[in-house]
């Protein structure tokens, strides 16, 4: 007895096969998208590691009293005693274009790192001694393998008389790399080698700050305000209209919104940490309000019941027990929101977040920047030497949204309640 | 077109001859299903007769629609659950494995408690069937297969001008005989219908048992209801569940007037319910 | 207790209404203001446009920047023309927009879609516990790390693809940003179609597959079809936000103005034009910074309309199968 109701007998292979090929393509369509995700994360973080190591060179310098006087150490001139060992290092380098080239191994910082060194180190004074000194972004590159010297010699920006000198200082143990503290604790500079996140991540946190201290009780005022109080009618159904809007407005419009109320109307300082919080605020309010909500409606009536019951007031009822335990909900929306509001880059450019800013801003009123601008500022420098500085500073912006995340996701397991 | 009609005519009559035979058409025995580590039926053994209809009554909860649903594997839809036993539908155990659902289902009919068109035409929702299954090729094949199923359902009178128009749009006891036609087009040897009526109002109640009565000329329809009058006024034969057993089973004027076991007489009087 | 039993002494009404302090009127109007805070934001939005636009097309004809096709704000067309006041065409930046977000939507619009069906109809628990929160990471990755990406890679790799196929695409290509676009809103549309795929009933699933459609088949004839308006609500919105998209085609899309459709070719956005023209050194009344304000009122009014759009059909989508 054949069984008429097999896949042969009903001729079903032909649509059984169509079946398979259209879930594979889910699954496939699944697995590039986050394929795509992990190369870009993880070519960003192959090229940027390469950042927390930098090339130091090691140079014996003359620390003589015919360069340094004992009496004024700091009056030193100490490029002249680094340009000076380069020059007994390599004694054929003669004409004065070579020279430079030769000079331009060595970070403009390494005079400075030489006269630190004497500072901290006075006994050398006097001596000859061999210290490490910053390499340039060019040399960093070259030896971080980053120069293809199979190339013609005019395609690359590394000449062959640059090669020589520096494979011949390898090659006596004068060169090494360590890791690159700078990179955490410099801020921004036009020379890569230099170039650190200190100052705009300083930016970032005072700029977040400013939004939070603004979003989160405004945010959740709202919330009370239209889940516990706000009878159903015309006027409270435009609030929310505009919350939705709101939250749907190109993150540039509200540059635009900051540029020309809070910068030209209202005067207060371009590039400041204060403004870039306020329009990362308004930003950030819908977010927080819609979460804020959704937490005070998963408090069962029952408890609003029980508290207006024993005589207790709405606003009594909505302070001393809904809202604590809607908090908890509320704050892991504000996390979110926050760590939206970090990865946001195109407001803090119409209202100047975006200048060239070296010092550690102090205050909210300083010129400041912010990560993402950084990393926009530097993708777009033209040294070589920003590229892995541009992918670790992306790296260390993942990981802080990660982190926040990862706090948000912690904060609504622990107080997670189930009413 | 006159050709196709009077083709498929033709096909419809020889279709109908191989069904004539009398002698059970689906039997099943020893069935048990779990959901999780909770047992919903326990060792069902029935035999259902071609050209009869068989009502599954019973309290809430007592196995009837689960039942229903293993006969058309249904159940392979809930992960949780697991069938045991055989269902054995023209010589073939339904649970064996070389049994492709897709084709035991072309077979096996079902219509469901709530009436549940498609969001597309009258049209489009008849012709979905042999559509997917292929089993009409040409456009005037597919029009006299909508309209005489359509006819078979009793709709036609009332949906023949509007065939077009979106079948969510019919009133309740149309959406269910939409239903019922759209189950029918594709000529199954069976129709399960899971409380057909419970959604409807009397009067489309009584349109639809009416042509529940006629569809018995062609189809051998197994329904799960609720109501004992319409289990009395449709079937031929009746079958009693109670808490995941099969209790008793025969004919419906037997059921009803001269129930063997307490519980069934229970039931029928409304003392356990 | 002698307090309370005070109270229900003879003559005094023991339900008398309590005058609501003044604290808490102060509470009622601190929260009010709260919630008006985001009418305040749109107003402060709409004005701050309106006001700058309306001075920009005192300079400029508003016929000139709706219908120009040439746009360079930076040069003077003619040596009369005194001051700085360029071309304002905004066509070539409307077209540059459409071209990119269109490029994004089709990258988007199958991936998300696939992603959604698969996630929504076959994928176990546990495969959709991990794809799910992977796919939204997708999302959260700032813009400006997918215009790094759109930059240095994915440009290059097109260009090279295309050297090598024997024929030049500039560095700067809409593609590219396309791309990169397509892939961030994947999340969007994937999450969206998700919940309007969940909310199709079971009842039209169990009806197709009771009569024998393989689950693919029930999925591509009955539950997509049904779900239509609301996927099309959730590719509005993608939309919506790729043309408000600033970062990617700052980094990877270019200045160029040019009036084409080749995706191989460098395009501008409006996003990109604002921020070129207030980023550098900028007089707040010429004609240049105040076009910006025009190009932004352009893109909240399109954003907006695209948004209201989507909604409403979401919101209808819902309440039919409520």
């Amino acid at each position: 007895m054949t069984n008429p109701f097999s896949t042969e007998a009903a001729g079903l292979q032909g649509r059984h096969t169509s079946e398979r090929l259209f879930k594979l393509s889910g699954l496939a369509a699944i697995i590039f998208a986050i394929g795509f995700l992990a190369v870009m994360v993880g070519s960003i973080a192959w090229t940027g590691s390469g950042a927390l190591r930098e090339s130091v060179i090691q140079l014996t310098v003359d620390l003589g009293p015919d360069n340094v006087d004992p009496s004024d150490v700091d009056g030193a001139s100490y490029r002249t005693i680094v340009r000076d060992a380069l020059k007994a290092s390599f004694p054929d380098v003669k004409s004065r274009k070579d020279r430079r080239k030769l000079y331009g191994l060595l970070s403009p910082d390494a005079a400075l790192e030489l006269k630190q060194y004497v500072r901290d180190n006075p006994d050398a004074v006097g001596q000859v001694v061999n210290v490490w000194l910053l390499a340039s972004d060019d040399a960093d590159i070259y030896l971080k393998g980053g120069v293809d010297t199979s190339l013609e010699e005019s395609q690359r920006k590394f000449s062959d008389a640059e090669v020589s000198w520096v494979d011949s200082l390898t090659e006596s143990g004068q060169t090494k790399r360590q890791f690159n503290k700078r990179f955490f604790t410099n801020g921004d500079s036009r020379e890569p080698e230099l170039a650190g996140i200190l100052s705009s991540l300083v930016g970032s946190a005072l700029t977040l700050v400013i939004c939070f201290l603004i979003s989160f009780p405004m945010g959740v005022g709202a919330a009370i305000y239209l889940e516990e109080f706000a009878k159903k009618n015309r006027w409270s159904e435009f609030v929310e209209v505009n919350i939705n809007n709101l939250a749907a407005v190109p993150s540039i419009v509200f540059g635009l919104l900051g540029l020309a109320i809070f910068l030209n109307f209202f005067g207060l300082p371009r590039s400041s940490p204060l403004v870039g919080g306020m329009v990362l605020a308004l930003m950030t309010l819908p977010t927080i309000i819609i979460a804020s909500r959704a937490s005070l409606r998963a408090v069962p009536p029952s408890i609003r019941e029980a508290a207006l019951g024993i005589g207790a007031s709405r606003i009594q009822t909505t302070f001393h027990h809904v809202t604590p335990l809607a908090l908890p909900g509320m704050l892991t929306g504000a996390i979110v929101g926050m760590a939206r509001a970090l990865g946001e880059t195109a407001p803090l450019l119409m209202i100047g977040m975006v200048a060239f800013i070296a010092d550690v801003p102090k205050g909210f009123l300083d010129s400041a920047t912010a990560l993402p601008v950084q990393i926009f500022l530097w993708a777009d420098a033209p040294q070589r030497g920003f590229l892995e500085k541009t992918s670790a500073a992306i790296i260390v912006l993942l990981l802080f949204l990660v982190l926040m995340n990862l706090l948000a996701v912690v904060l609504r397991r622990k107080f997670e309640r189930r009413f | 077109m006159l050709n196709n009609s009077v083709e498929s005519e033709q096909k419809m009559s020889e279709f109908e001859k191989t069904l004539d035979e009398n002698g059970p058409i689906i039997q099943a025995k020893g069935v048990e299903v779990y959901y999780g580590e909770k047992q919903a039926l326990f060792g069902i053994d029935i035999d259902f007769q071609k050209h009869q209809v068989t009502s599954l009554i019973g309290p809430s909860g007592c196995g009837k629609s689960t039942f229903l649903r293993c006969i058309n594997r249904m159940n392979d839809l809930v992960d949780i659950a697991r069938v045991e036993g055989q269902v054995i539908i023209e010589n073939q155990d339904i649970y064996s494995k070389d049994v492709d659902v897709v084709a035991l289902r072309a077979h096996v009919g079902m219509v469901f408690q709530k009436p549940n068109p498609f969001p597309k035409s009258i049209y489009d929702n008849v012709a979905y069937g042999p559509r997917i299954h292929k089993t009409v090729t040409s456009k005037d094949e597919m029009d006299y297969v909508v309209e005489h199923s359509l006819k078979r359902a009793g709709l036609w009178d009332e949906v023949k001008d509007r065939l077009q128009e979106q079948g969510t749009g019919l009133s309740g006891g149309q959406q269910q005989r939409l239903c019922i036609a759209r189950a029918i087009a594709i000529e199954p040897k069976v129709i399960l219908m899971d409380e057909p009526c419970s959604a409807l109002d009397p009067i489309a109640t009584a349109v639809v048992e009416e042509l529940i009565d006629e569809l018995r000329e062609r189809f051998t329809i197994i329904i799960v209801t609720h109501s004992m009058q319409q289990a009395a006024r449709v079937s031929q034969k009746t079958a009693f569940f109670h808490l995941g057993n099969l209790v008793e089973h025969g004919d419906t004027d037997q059921i009803f007037t001269n129930p063997q076991d307490d519980r069934t007489e229970n039931y029928i009087t409304g003392r356990i319910g | 207790m002698s307090d309370i039993s005070s109270k229900f002494a003879v003559g005094v009404n023991p339900f008398a209404k309590k005058r609501s302090g003044i604290a808490d009127k102060l509470i009622m109007v601190v929260l009010i203001s709260c919630a008006s805070v985001a009418i305040l934001a749109t107003i402060g939005i709409v004005m701050s446009l309106i006001f700058e636009t309306i001075r920009f097309f005192e300079q400029v004809p508003i016929t000139d920047f709706l219908f120009g096709t040439h746009w360079s704000p930076q040069t003077a067309i003619t040596a009369e023309v005194v001051g700085s006041s360029g071309a304002f065409g905004a066509v070539p930046l409307i077209t540059g927009t459409l071209l990119i977000s269109f490029i994004a939507m089709l990258i988007a619009t199958p991936l998300g879609l696939a992603s959604a069906v698969y996630l929504a109809e076959f994928a176990s628990s546990r495969t959709r516990s991990i794809a799910k929160p992977l796919l939204e990471m997708l999302a959260g990755i700032p813009s400006v790390v997918y215009g790094f990406f759109a930059a240095l890679t994915i440009a290059p790799f097109i260009r090279n693809t295309g050297a090598t196929a024997g024929f030049e695409i500039s560095s700067e290509s809409a593609l590219a940003a396309g791309i990169a676009m397509g892939i961030m809103v994947v999340p969007l549309v994937s999450s969206l179609s998700d919940d309007v795929i969940n909310s199709v009933p079971q009842s039209l699933r169990d009806a197709s597959l009771g009569m024998g459609a393989t689950h693919a088949e029930t999925v591509r004839k009955v539950v997509l079809p049904a779900a239509v308006p609301g996927i099309a609500g959730s590719l509005l919105l993608a939309t919506s936000s790729a043309i408000g998209e600033t970062m990617i085609v700052v980094m990877a899309a270019g200045l160029a103005a040019n009036l084409t459709l080749n995706p191989f070719e460098a395009v501008t956005t409006v996003t990109v034009q604002i921020v070129t023209l207030l980023t550098g050194d900028q007089e707040f009344d010429s004609a240049k910074t105040l076009s910006a304000f025009a190009l932004g009122l352009f893109l909240f009014v399109i954003t907006l309309i695209l948004n209201v759009i989507a909604l409403k059909i979401v919101n209808h989508f819902r309440e039919q199968y409520d």
